[in-house]
């Protein structure tokens, strides 16, 4: 089953093109960049300043009913759901939808440096994480393994790259 | 994850319940909603939960009402009570009616995931819960550390009498031996295999940089420190702090250092607020530490709070019954990670590796093996896959020149002059940092040639 990757305000394309390469290297399944017609703005909440991500994958299922894989929307802006003050990403448990913000996952929003490669294995982390969802896990207990929870960005750092075998065997695709 | 546990969440608003609905289910909780207090108590006759979310201000039964009645049919029912706004005496009387704690909306998903778990565990220890636990056994275990020479059942012997305690432990060995490896084994072996390893590269990091990766810093705390950020021993908590290369780190932070293990408490790095942490440590250095007491760049007071249990990794060229086992074992993982059909070694080829002299241990040969089997075409490695085809008598011995320094100063002089003295790309192939490298570079004066 193949793999969409969706960038609305997405503005790094080298962090795209270096995220297909990764992903490509880890899947059998093909990797497409597509464009979806997103108007993100509405979906953003004034007093919070931020995109309200259930909303937003709500309105990719109308929009990709064309695709036939898995569907990531990659965005650079800070998404929410309301319970939480902020969330890295958002995916359908056993569906075909998700949603990654990059917004939290750089490096200078924590020490005021820029770590480009850091950055990177931020993003491929919670890619996998996010279509681990999809492929139907839930959080994973082994600390090695990319389906572990990840609530702050320290939990990101420490957790593995990877899926665990476990996990590996349920998710399609993986090689 | 196989938890069990189920979770009430009683909210009016359905975005709220739907969005904490669809969090904790993901974080493999069993999940129930109710729109209000009246269908919270119907659900709460019928079904029992381990823990229940409550939003305090609901219309008809409060959040506090239903804290009340809840507590009066079952005492040790935890309920932790969501607010609007974060205010003291709502705070108060609602942990004076029994609740666990609250939060204020939104919440912080790091600290709703810590309260939730930490109310959680304690349910569980009081009811005696450890099944949960031992079914997970499985799922953890150590990598890599393979071997069946006696110097490494040896090994095995330490980790299984030391995981069991909270002893510190001091790794010792060149690199590439699998210090790491060996703390990890510890931990996954004791009672704090539930939470991390945190591991820290005290060599890697500039001195200014160690003590905010160490302790964490508050937001504002210096200039483009944006968001609070935990440290490791923050991090660490409940598990173990793996601190490699502590020969590394400054007298400055070795007082530091030695303060924080004595007492398990720091501060932020611009924070106030005293931060307590429940942490394991294990270190690992392949210099002489005694040899650094000796010389003052060690705190000899910091040196005996390490070294309190030894343990010592031989370097692969005193254990080399234990190559072929390592080889299949790399062969077995990289033919599964790169889908090829690699299945073993030609005899040439064996020969080879148990005849080289491997300065860079383990680490070494899994690159060796690694590379062989991308190059590789046939089912089964060669001579002429392995990575040492450049200059095959480059390896060899000089007569003169056995020690392991000399051997160490030539190979990386090898490889910064394959890879024009490019330090990132030499010190990604030695694996190891580039502070090590350059470190490496001033202990054997090498040069480039001009």
């Amino acid at each position: 089953m193949d793999i969409f990757i969706a960038p609305v305000k997405f503005y790094s394309n080298l962090l795209l093109q270096n995220l297909i390469k990764e992903l490509s290297k880890r899947f059998s399944s093909s990797i497409h960049v597509v464009d979806i017609k997103l108007n993100m703005d509405d979906f953003f909440s004034i007093d919070r300043k931020q995109y309200f991500s259930t909303q937003i994958i709500a309105e990719m299922i109308n929009l990709t009913d064309q695709y036939d894989g898995k569907i990531i929307l990659l965005t650079d802006v800070d998404i929410f759901v309301p319970a939480l003050t902020f969330i890295f990403g958002e995916a359908q448990l056993n569906g075909k939808h998700s949603i990654l913000s990059v917004c939290r996952l750089h490096e200078i929003f924590y020490s005021g440096i820029a770590n480009e490669s850091l950055l990177l294995e931020r993003t491929i982390k919670e890619t996998l994480h996010e279509l681990g969802h999809n492929y139907g896990l839930r959080h994973c207990i082994d600390w090695d393994c990319v389906m572990h929870a990840s609530h702050g960005i320290e939990e990101v750092d420490i957790k593995g790259i990877t899926y665990c075998n476990k996990c590996r065997t349920k998710v399609e695709g993986y090689k | 994850m196989d938890q069990k546990e189920k979770i009430l969440i009683v909210d009016d608003e359905k975005i709220v319940r739907e969005s904490f609905y669809h969090w904790f289910i993901e974080d493999n909780y069993i999940v129930d909603t109710a729109e209000d207090g009246e269908t919270a108590l119907i659900k709460y006759a019928k079904e029992k939960y381990d823990l229940l979310l409550v939003d305090m201000k609901m219309p008809g039964m409060s959040g506090l009402d239903l804290l009340s009645k809840i507590k009066a049919i079952d005492k040790d029912a935890i309920i932790i009570l969501i607010t609007a706004f974060s205010s003291v005496p709502t705070a108060i009387t609602a942990l004076k009616n029994g609740a666990y704690d609250y939060v204020t909306k939104p919440v912080d998903p790091d600290e709703l995931a810590h309260l939730v778990k930490r109310a959680l565990e304690q349910r569980a220890l009081k009811i005696e819960n450890v099944q949960l636990k031992e079914n997970i056994d499985e799922i953890i275990k150590p990598d890599n550390l393979i071997g069946e020479s006696f110097q490494i059942k040896k090994i095995y012997e330490l980790v299984h009498s030391v995981s069991s305690t909270d002893t510190t432990v001091m790794i010792r060995g060149e690199s590439g031996t699998g210090k790491e490896l060996v703390a990890k084994a510890i931990h996954i072996n004791s009672r704090r295999k539930y939470s991390p390893i945190i591991t820290v590269n005290c060599g890697a990091l500039a001195e200014s940089l160690l003590e905010s990766e160490l302790f964490g810093h508050e937001k504002g705390a210096f200039t483009g420190a944006q968001f609070r950020r935990k440290g490791k021993f923050e991090m660490a908590d409940g598990g173990t702090i793996f601190l490699d290369e502590i020969g590394s780190i400054s007298l400055m932070m070795q007082v530091e250092l030695l303060r924080v293990i004595e007492t398990k408490q720091f501060n932020r790095v611009g924070g106030n607020e005293l931060i307590k942490s429940n942490f394991r440590v294990i270190t690992a250095t392949n210099e002489s530490l005694e040899d650094l007491v000796k010389a003052g760049k060690f705190r000899e007071d910091l040196y005996y709070r390490l070294n309190v249990f030894n343990i010592l990794i031989p370097p692969l060229r005193e254990r080399r019954d234990d190559i072929p086992l390592l080889v299949n074992f790399f062969i077995k993982k990289f033919s599964c990670a790169m889908n090829k059909k690699i299945k073993n070694i030609s005899k040439e080829a064996m020969d080879f590796l148990m005849n080289y002299q491997w300065p860079g241990n383990v680490r070494e040969l899994e690159n060796a093996i690694e590379r062989a089997m991308v190059v590789g075409k046939s089912d089964s490695i060669t001579v002429d896959d392995l990575p040492f085809h450049v200059s095959r008598n480059n390896l060899e011995l000089p007569g003169d020149e056995k020690s392991l320094a000399s051997i160490e100063k030539k190979y990386i002089n090898r490889i910064l002059n394959e890879n024009d003295w490019n330090i990132s790309k030499t010190a990604k192939i030695l694996e190891i940092d580039r502070v090590t490298l350059y470190n490496k570079i001033n202990k054997h004066n090498l040069r480039k040639a001009e």
